[in-house]
């Protein structure tokens, strides 16, 4: 290995906050050379990003506080340099693509206007910025580069906005690329497309990249080598096969462990009784059509997971179920009634059966409202359910059944953690005794273990009080690991459905089948496969 | 574009006529419309003479068609001060208040947008505190008060600027820097708002891991973004000063809209008043759609 280009040693980094000093990471040490592929892998709040921010200077001191250590930079420490010598460094020599390219462009500026001020701010004239511009936007596979640079960041969709984000941050050929969390946002197909761009132009240039990342799927995919984070310390270093093979560390252990994907699939459910039963469901706006006649039936007790990309209308169905948005044709039976046609007054007692559980509990929960009120203000909404004497009791027995304390009942949604709060909107969900819960990407926004605890939690809710789900979810081992009977959705239509087992051990259709190749595997062999097996479907 | 500026136009104009309508109507529900041409101890004799000449005797309906029919030549009577069509008498006094508003307003609008900008790159600095001090000031402070109190200083005391008119130069800077007061304290403050978001957004970010310097940052990539609310709050504080800004223009003698106003509705110069608002009225609807043409202008998304 020769010798790194960039290396951290040492490094600790304060943020002073209201509630006092947090040391966001301790000691850190890490390097990386050329031609070098890194992944820092680690969950939210593990300082996974906090090294990376510091090499780029994107630290605001205050709140922030480099307490020791360096960053060498070819030798030289970067903490040792002014402010104006950083910004040299920054984009031509080490370049950052980010997560959610959406906003990290700048939505008032064309593309263009933005690839070519990376390269104008560092000395490169006008004209050839422009000329380079295009040349970039083509490279990145985007059609039509000319034009693309003269659209804005909200005219193109998330897989190219990433894309655009890699043209700007390749622009001046840096040394060393650092890629936050680049395709979390992203389909899998998608994720699939970048992680092979990255690599192609990692190959062309040998600069080192370093892949920051929650996914062990991703570290499979795509690393050399990889560091473990966990609450702001590194707890273990090796390759993808290492990490994943023979954790040393018990928090790598319990990590990989909780990765999903590896669990006992259902068998089929045949011969209950259908809860309900959709035919030809359509829904258009104006022109547009988005859902093409969906059939789906889902039965007491049952798990319907629903797949598909964004733009899929998966998530039009869990609206079209709940009237959030009225059908345009087909009918929805639930217990003999059109769900779809049903007057006001019926829905309304109609909708305490079929409750939802959202993906991000921080904007689907009240701020402003204790957890108390917040699960007792559906019994306020359906008044027979529960005497109002009853309703303390009962929401300390709510917490309970999703494994809180009955005491967080006093509390506001602020001061739980993202899976409390998810459980949280399943407590809220269960309180009016639903026979059907929507689950929109409702552990998509949650970390690997705690996804995995909440998964549990439905289950056990599932078969305790006979409630289905209909599960509408972009993450395929998650998937695996919970539905009774899966339904593939592409632009608007179901591409195959059928039990968990036949979707993921027999795929029918190509497209299913694509999709459950881009879906990366934690384990780097089954990964390496894959691979292979999506090579040879693009051949 | 060009369609949405029709649809606006249309629907200002119904806007217009409803105004029209109400005006006639709340005219006549006050009382006698005598009793608001004439003085107060006007003779019966002169007040029937005027119903005679003004056509007040005949049927409401009939005098509402007249009405219509002199509005839409905009013909809105004589100003009786002065015996000039009322019309003439009040563009007369809107230039004035045009120029004084558009001064005034640029004035805000470069002081502001600077200072608001600066102060939030460096949230709590020496510039921010003073800032947001006199900003803080400004958007409270009674205009009235500050006009006699900057009279009796730099007048009456200095001797250094007139008192009143609009001879030269110095005479407007008294009327514009009492103006600007008010609207710079509130712009200052959306500025600065708006600006500590949009500096902490992920673009921001981004443009600093390019290696951007950070006057570029201000003031290309963050500006451009914080400017929605600004935009709106600008057009706010002008709207009001095209209505006439009454009392800076009462007390500087100066012979704008708002004064104008004042004066007619003492003399019970009923023409003029009728004028005054209808071109204060187009006055604000041209203004509201360039602010919502300026929004275009900043933000590629919003196309109408």
């Amino acid at each position: 290995m020769p010798d790194p280009i960039l290396e951290v040693r040492d490094l600790s980094v304060t943020f002073e906050t209201a509630r006092g000093p947090v040391r966001a990471v301790r000691n850190v040490n890490w390097h990386l050379s050329r031609g070098e592929v890194l992944a820092i892998l680690g969950e939210s709040g593990s300082g996974k990003s906090v090294s990376a921010n510091a090499v780029m200077d994107l630290i605001d001191i205050p709140p922030g506080r480099i307490d020791s250590g360096q960053i060498l930079f070819e030798g030289r420490d970067l903490l040792k340099m002014t402010p104006k010598e950083r910004r040299k460094i920054n984009g031509p020599r080490i370049a950052m693509i980010f997560q959610d390219p959406l906003s990290h462009l700048n939505p008032v500026w064309t593309v263009g206007w933005q690839i070519e001020e990376a390269m104008v701010i560092h000395g490169t004239p006008r004209a050839e910025a422009k000329a380079k511009t295009v040349d970039l936007l083509g490279k990145v596979g985007l059609p039509n580069p000319a034009e693309a640079a003269a659209k804005y960041p909200h005219q193109f969709s998330g897989g190219q906005r990433q894309r655009v984000m890699i043209a700007m941050a390749l622009a001046l050929k840096p040394d060393v690329l650092i890629a936050d969390e680049p395709t979390t946002a992203l389909d899998v197909t998608v994720q699939a497309q970048i992680l092979a761009l990255l690599e192609e132009l990692q190959r062309e240039t040998g600069m080192g990249l370093l892949i920051i990342t929650h996914d062990l799927g991703v570290v499979a995919e795509i690393a050399d080598r990889c560091i473990v984070m966990n609450k702001g310390e590194v707890v273990e270093t090796g390759t993808p096969a290492q990490i994943h093979g023979a954790p040393q560390h018990p928090y790598t252990q319990k990590l990989i462990a909780a990765a999903p994907g590896k669990g006992q699939m259902s068998d089929s459910t045949d011969g209950r009784t259908p809860l309900l039963q959709m035919r030809g469901a359509t829904k258009a706006y104006g022109e547009v059509r988005v859902l093409h006649g969906i059939d789906l039936d889902i039965h007491a007790g049952e798990c319907v997971a629903v797949v598909g990309e964004s733009g899929s209308g998966k998530s039009t169905v869990a609206k079209l179920i709940t009237r959030l948005e009225s059908a345009t044709g087909g009918t929805a039976m639930w217990n003999g009634e059109d769900l779809f046609t049903m007057p006001q007054r019926r829905l309304l007692e109609v909708r305490r059966e079929v409750q939802m559980v959202f993906q991000d509990p921080t904007q689907s929960l009240n701020p402003r409202m204790s957890v108390r009120d917040i699960i007792s203000e559906a019994w306020v909404i359906h008044p027979d359910v529960l005497p109002k004497p009853r309703w303390r009791d009962r929401v300390a027995e709510l917490l309970e059944q999703v494994g809180l304390e009955p005491d967080h009942a006093r509390r506001y949604p602020h001061q739980f953690s993202g899976g409390q709060r998810q459980r949280i909107a399943i407590a809220r969900a269960l309180a009016l005794e639903p026979r059907l819960i929507i689950c929109d990407e409702a552990v998509s926004a949650l970390d690997v273990q705690v996804q995995a605890q909440v998964i549990r939690l439905l289950a056990r809710l599932g078969r305790e009080m006979n409630i289905a789900y209909l599960f509408i979810a972009h993450d395929l081992p998650v998937v695996r690991d919970f539905a009774d009977s899966v339904v593939v959705m592409k632009s608007g239509r179901v591409v195959e459905e059928g039990p968990v087992r036949q979707i993921f051990d027999n795929p029918r259709q190509d497209y299913t089948r694509n999709l459950m190749a881009a879906s990366l595997d934690p384990d780097p062999d089954v990964q390496a496969a894959r691979r292979r097996q999506r090579q040879e479907m693009m051949a | 574009m060009g369609h949405f500026i029709a649809r606006r136009t249309v629907a200002s104009a119904i806007s217009l006529a409803f105004l029209v309508i109400a005006v006639f109507f709340l005219s006549r529900l006050t009382g006698d419309p005598t009793d608001l041409y004439l003085p107060l101890d006007a003779s019966q004799e002169v007040r029937d003479n005027f119903r005679e000449l003004n056509g007040l005797n005949e049927p409401i309906l009939l005098q509402f068609a007249g009405y219509l029919g002199d509005m839409a030549r905009l013909d809105f009577g004589t100003s009786l001060r002065s015996a000039e069509p009322a019309l003439a008498v009040v563009l007369q006094a809107f230039q004035w208040t045009l120029v004084l508003a558009l001064v005034t307003m640029v004035f805000v609008t470069v002081a502001a947008v600077i200072l608001g900008s600066l102060a939030a790159f460096n949230v709590g600095g020496p510039l921010d505190r003073v800032a947001t001090f006199f900003s803080l000031i400004g958007a409270s402070a009674p205009d009235f008060w500050i006009a006699i109190v900057a009279i009796v200083i730099f007048s009456v005391g200095f001797g250094w600027l007139p008192t009143s008119g609009t001879g030269s130069i110095w005479h407007w800077i008294l009327p514009v820097s009492v103006l600007f007061i008010r609207p710079f304290g509130l712009i200052l403050q959306v500025v600065r708002g708006s600006m500590i978001n949009a500096l902490g957004s992920a673009y921001v970010k981004t443009a600093r891991a390019k290696g951007v310097a950070p006057r570029p940052i201000i003031f290309t990539h963050a500006l451009r973004n914080a400017m929605l609310p600004v935009v709106t709050v600008m057009g706010d504080q002008a709207a009001g000063m095209l209505n006439g800004a009454v009392v800076v223009e009462t007390i500087f003698g100066f012979p704008g809209v708002g004064k104008l106003m004042i004066d007619s509705i003492l003399q019970r110069d009923f023409a003029v008043i009728l004028a005054a608002i209808m071109v204060t009225a187009v006055a604000i609807f041209v203004m509201n759609l360039l602010i919502d043409l300026a929004y275009a202008l900043l933000d590629p998304r919003i196309r109408y």
